[in-house]
Formats: C-alpha cells, sequence, structure tokens
C-alpha cells in the first residue's frame, strides 16, 4: 500500500523576528523540508512612487531615504545622478568625496546589520551587540553631516546640503583606523565558528546562470562568483579615481555571501581613507543658483539670492524633459531610477528599481528542498529590507 | 562590440524590421519595437553572442492619458559582458495584453505582477498574475494617472465591531494640488537664448 504524503501549510509572518520585517511566506512543509515557498509582500507599501510623482524634485528626496532605511544616502544617490545627468551639472569634487564617503558608511551600516542578524537568525546573539555599538557611531557622523542619523536628507542635485563640520573628517578618520580590529573581532565570532559554519555552508546556493537569470546584482551576483560591480564596472562619481577590490565568492552559499559582505566592509574602509587622505577644500554644491539654494549668509543681503531662495522653495527647479535610468551600487545591489521628466518641476514619472525585489522573488527558488530551519539563514543572507521592497 | 553606436547598428541590420527607432543618449541605448515582435527581439538580445543581454534589470509602464495608445511599457536589460544597457520599449492600447517575458527571464515575474497590480496591464501566458503589493481586497491601479493620491479606502479599527474596517476615504479639507509653477518664465524665445548661453 502507497503512502499518502501530505503536505503542510505554514504561515511564517507577517509578524516574525527572523523575517526582518513584514514578510508573509506561506511554505508548503512535507514534514520538514520545503516544498514551495509563496512570499506575500507589500504591507509595507506606502506608495513612494505615485508620492514623488506629486512633488517637486527637491521635496521627493526623502522618500528615498525611507527605501532602505539601513543605508539611506545610497539612493538618494541614485536619484541625485539621474537628475545631474539630465540637467547636465558638475558636481563640485569636494562634495563628490563627501557623497562617497557617506555612500560608503551607508555601506558599512548595511552589512553590519545583515552579518550581525544573519547570525542572530542561527542563533549568535553576541556580534548584533557588537556591531551596533559601531553602527551608532556611524549614525553620529550621519547625524553630524545632515541634522539626522536615519533619514539623512542630505544630497541634493548637484551636491550636498551643507558642508560637513571640521572636526567630522578627524573623527572619521580615527573611526576607520579602529574599525578593521572590530571586523577582525566579528570574524573570530563568527567566520570559522561550527554552529555558524554549519548553518549557512551549501544552505541557498545559487549559480551563475540563475543568478543572472534571477536578476540578482550586488553581493548575490558576487557570491556566485559573477565580477561585477557597478562602481567598478560603470564607475560614477569618483570611484574610478579610487583604489579598492571586488570581492568574489566561490560556491554561491549563505556563507560565501556573509564573507564577501565581511571583505566588502575592509574595502569600505580603505575607500574612505582614500577619500579623507584627497578631499580638498572648495564648495560643496553646484554654484549655479537655478538649482542650488544660496548660503543663508545671503539672503540678508541679495536680492537675487532671496529671489532665488523664494523660486527653488516654492517652484522648485524645472527638468527637461528626457527620460533615464541611472544605477548605483547599493549595499544590497543595483538600486536604479528610471526617471521621466516633461519639462515641469516634478516628476512625471520615477520608477524605483529596488535589488531586494528580485532577490526576495527567488526565494521558491532558493529554498526548495531544504529544511524549515534554513529559511531564516536564507532570508538573512539575502539581505532583504522591506522600505525597498514594497515602496 | 565595445561601442554602442556598433551595437546600435547590429542591432539594426539584425532586427531591421523589428525596430521602429534606435538612438543613443546617456550612454545607454533606446529602442522601439512593434508590441508583436516583443518575444522575437528579446530573445535575441539575451542570446545572440554579441549581445548577451542576459538580465533584465527592471518592467515599467507610464501612463499618458491623453494619448490614443495609453500606455507605453518599458524594459531594461543589462548586459554583463559587453558592460551596456538597453532601454525597451512600446506603446499600447488600454485593454490589449501583453505577452509574458516570464519564460525567457523568470525574474519578470513579480515585475510583470507589479505592473499588473500599479496599472491594470495583464498579460499573456503569465504564470500567476495576481496583485502584489497593495492590499488584499484592493481595487482600482495607483500608478495610473486618474487615481487620486490620496486613494479611495482608508481603514481604521472599529471599537463598535471590534475589527478592522475598510470605508470610504473622509478628508476634512479636500486634498490640494497647488501648482507653484510660475507662468511668467518670459517670452519663449528669451528662454531659447538664454539656454543658449
Amino acid at each position: 500500500m502507497a503512502k499518502k504524503s501530505k503536505t503542510l501549510n505554514l504561515n511564517f509572518g507577517p509578524q516574525h523576528p527572523a523575517a526582518h520585517g513584514v514578510l508573509r511566506l506561506i511554505l508548503e512543509l512535507d514534514g520538514e523540508v520545503v516544498e514551495k515557498a509563496d512570499p506575500h509582500i507589500g504591507l509595507l507599501h506606502r506608495g513612494t512612487e505615485k508620492l514623488i510623482e506629486n512633488k517637486t524634485y527637491m521635496q521627493a528626496v526623502p522618500y528615498f531615504d525611507r527605501l532602505d532605511y539601513v543605508a539611506p544616502m545610497n539612493q538618494e544617490h541614485a536619484f541625485a545622478l539621474a537628475i545631474e545627468k539630465i540637467l547636465k551639472i558638475e558636481v563640485p569634487i569636494r562634495a563628490q568625496y563627501i557623497r562617497v564617503i557617506f555612500c560608503e558608511i551607508g555601506r558599512i551600516l548595511s552589512h553590519i546589520l545583515n552579518i550581525t542578524t544573519q547570525a542572530l537568525d542561527v542563533g549568535a546573539l553576541t556580534p548584533s551587540l557588537w556591531g551596533f555599538e559601531e553602527r551608532e557611531t556611524l549614525m553620529t557622523f550621519y547625524e553630524r553631516a545632515s541634522g539626522s542619523r536615519l533619514h539623512a536628507n542630505y544630497f541634493r542635485a548637484g551636491g550636498v546640503h551643507q558642508d560637513i563640520p571640521g572636526l567630522l573628517e578627524k573623527d572619521i578618520a580615527k573611526f576607520c583606523d579602529n574599525f578593521p580590529k572590530i571586523i577582525d573581532d566579528l570574524e573570530t565570532l563568527l567566520t570559522d565558528n561550527r554552529i555558524f559554519k554549519q548553518r549557512n555552508v551549501d544552505i541557498g546556493i545559487v549559480t551563475k546562470e540563475d543568478a543572472l537569470d534571477y536578476s540578482f546584482s550586488g553581493v548575490m551576483l558576487r557570491g556566485s562568483g559573477v565580477p561585477w560591480d557597478l562602481r567598478k564596472s560603470q564607475p560614477y562619481e569618483c570611484y574610478d579615481q579610487l583604489e579598492f577590490k571586488i570581492p568574489i565568492g566561490k560556491n554561491g552559499d549563505c556563507y560565501d555571501r556573509y564573507v564577501c559582505r565581511i571583505e566588502e566592509m575592509r574595502e569600505s574602509v580603505k575607500i574612505i581613507n582614500q577619500c579623507l587622505s584627497r578631499i580638498p577644500k572648495g564648495p560643496i554644491k553646484a554654484p549655479d543658483g537655478k538649482i542650488s539654494p544660496p548660503p543663508k549668509k545671503e539672503l540678508k543681503e541679495s536680492m537675487e539670492a532671496l529671489i532665488h531662495h523664494f523660486k527653488l522653495f516654492t517652484e522648485g527647479y524645472r527638468v527637461d524633459e528626457d527620460e533615464i535610468y541611472t544605477a548605483v551600487e547599493a549595499p544590497k545591489g543595483e538600486f536604479g531610477v528610471y526617471l521621466i521628466s516633461d519639462g515641469s518641476n516634478k516628476p512625471y514619472k520615477c520608477k524605483i528599481r529596488a535589488p531586494g525585489f528580485s532577490h526576495l522573488q527567488a526565494m521558491d527558488y532558493l529554498i526548495k528542498g531544504h529544511m524549515l530551519a534554513d529559511v531564516p539563514a536564507v532570508l538573512g543572507s539575502l539581505d532583504i529590507v522591506f522600505g525597498e521592497i514594497d515602496r | 562590440m565595445k561601442n554602442l553606436n556598433d551595437l546600435e547598428k547590429k542591432i539594426n541590420s539584425e532586427l531591421a524590421t523589428k525596430i521602429n527607432e534606435s538612438k543613443i543618449t546617456h550612454n545607454q541605448l533606446y529602442l522601439k519595437i512593434d508590441h508583436e515582435d516583443l518575444l522575437d527581439v528579446v530573445t535575441f538580445l539575451k542570446i545572440n553572442k554579441d549581445t548577451k543581454f542576459r538580465q533584465l534589470i527592471d518592467i515599467t509602464a507610464v501612463d499618458y492619458p491623453e494619448k490614443q495608445q495609453r500606455f507605453k511599457m518599458i524594459y531594461l536589460f543589462l548586459s554583463h559582458q559587453h558592460n551596456q544597457r538597453i532601454v525597451l520599449s512600446f506603446a499600447i492600447n488600454e485593454n490589449e495584453f501583453v505577452t509574458s517575458l516570464t519564460k525567457i527571464f523568470p525574474a519578470a515575474n513579480w515585475m510583470e505582477r507589479e505592473v499588473f497590480d500599479m496599472y491594470g496591464i495583464k498579460f499573456k501566458d503569465h504564470p500567476d498574475l495576481r496583485r502584489i503589493l497593495t492590499d488584499y481586497q484592493f481595487e482600482g491601479f495607483p500608478l495610473r494617472k486618474d487615481f487620486p493620491l490620496t486613494g479611495d479606502k482608508e481603514v481604521r479599527y472599529s471599537e463598535t465591531e471590534k475589527k478592522v474596517i475598510y470605508e470610504p476615504v473622509k478628508l476634512e479639507q479636500n486634498y490640494r494640488n497647488f501648482d507653484y509653477q510660475s507662468p511668467w518664465e518670459g517670452t519663449k524665445y528669451i528662454r531659447k537664448e538664454v539656454k543658449k548661453d
């Protein structure tokens, strides 16, 4: 007599600590083996794209902070670059370096969070306690430059909102001296840890071909051995003048992706150090008064500055009719903005390409045949943040 | 095939009848095709050794309510091998079906679901065309230009019914869309002069 097999449907989430946000995952289980995973997303949908269509270009920037909220400035960057390319604005060198420094700080912020929570998901508590201390320091840097720890609203088309305070460069340099030691400490906890390895090695393997077919980018792609990083292959800002390596995985499993992230943090520290040694003094936004607001001091004295200020904060600036796709290498992968402007002061359409969206889509492919306990491990290594997936 | 101009020539010669318009701006190749040729063109771009556009970056649509063909579909491709990007687009009518790309690129699955969710564009041969980002019993298509920014329904917990209920949006004050755009920008020929400088 043949044995009848019965599958069990399990509802994982929408509120689950290992779901990294509001993910509802409907799992079809045969015993403890996952047969099918159907992620239901959209529980954090705020209609960002619709809102951006109804705001001026400058008012749209804060929405980008709220996408991937662990690395906010990287996303503002994509939007700023899109406008700059359409308007053909040159960004002053100092602003370019400031942007790169803060993008790399964002990368470290995001990778610390991901590595330590991935460890937390598979049972290690200490890394997250150690890592969050460093995150706090980094967020203080954000605060000192932009005024807020998370939702920075700092990058503008043509530069950044304001110059960084004098001592900040020194403090960031001090952090960069200490941080490699912290990464070493994290590694002693995890890299050779038997339990961490048992939970991650050979779990969630992605082949090169599948990584391409599923539109993976960032660490998900590099972990599978595809040497692709937009900072190298399609350099934007001043990345082409900086020296750094692109770590690449071999097996495409969760463990390789973890190692890639660790190495990327070390490279980010190198990039920040190079930027700090090269950063010149000078202006931090494009001189064009039609796009960058005038300094506060001038408002009291110059009529023209007053007019520019008034026009910029009511009407905003107009962007010529054009369409463009710009992408940056955000910590999670290729973050892109497809911007259609119609010559008015508001974007006609602004499609946001979030890397996590494609990664989570492959959940069914990644988890099929694995055990239920591997679901958090795979989810952790995907590095998903629902702010950007649900938009 | 490092150069975008070479790529443009190659595609135009191989797919001569299928490409309606091609141009290179912002270091990307923009192609306009006919709706019917979508599968052929995409298959060619993916497989041909000189193009090798192995990755579908995104699919999206744009709503132009005043145009006869209301929607414009946009497909973004990336070739890692040649480090090039292509933007493919075509126009469709409101009730037209678009051929699904899920057979060629599995990643198209959710992207097409999103376009369906946001614009109500239906895809032929899609394995699982459900809404994706909006709420479970949502009605309407949010990214269409005629969908109100405030939405139609609002959600609250009802103390009397002891559950979360949906009701039509009530606004204390109508949503006011201020038009800050200055109508006075000087006569057109002056604006042109300014631009030249």
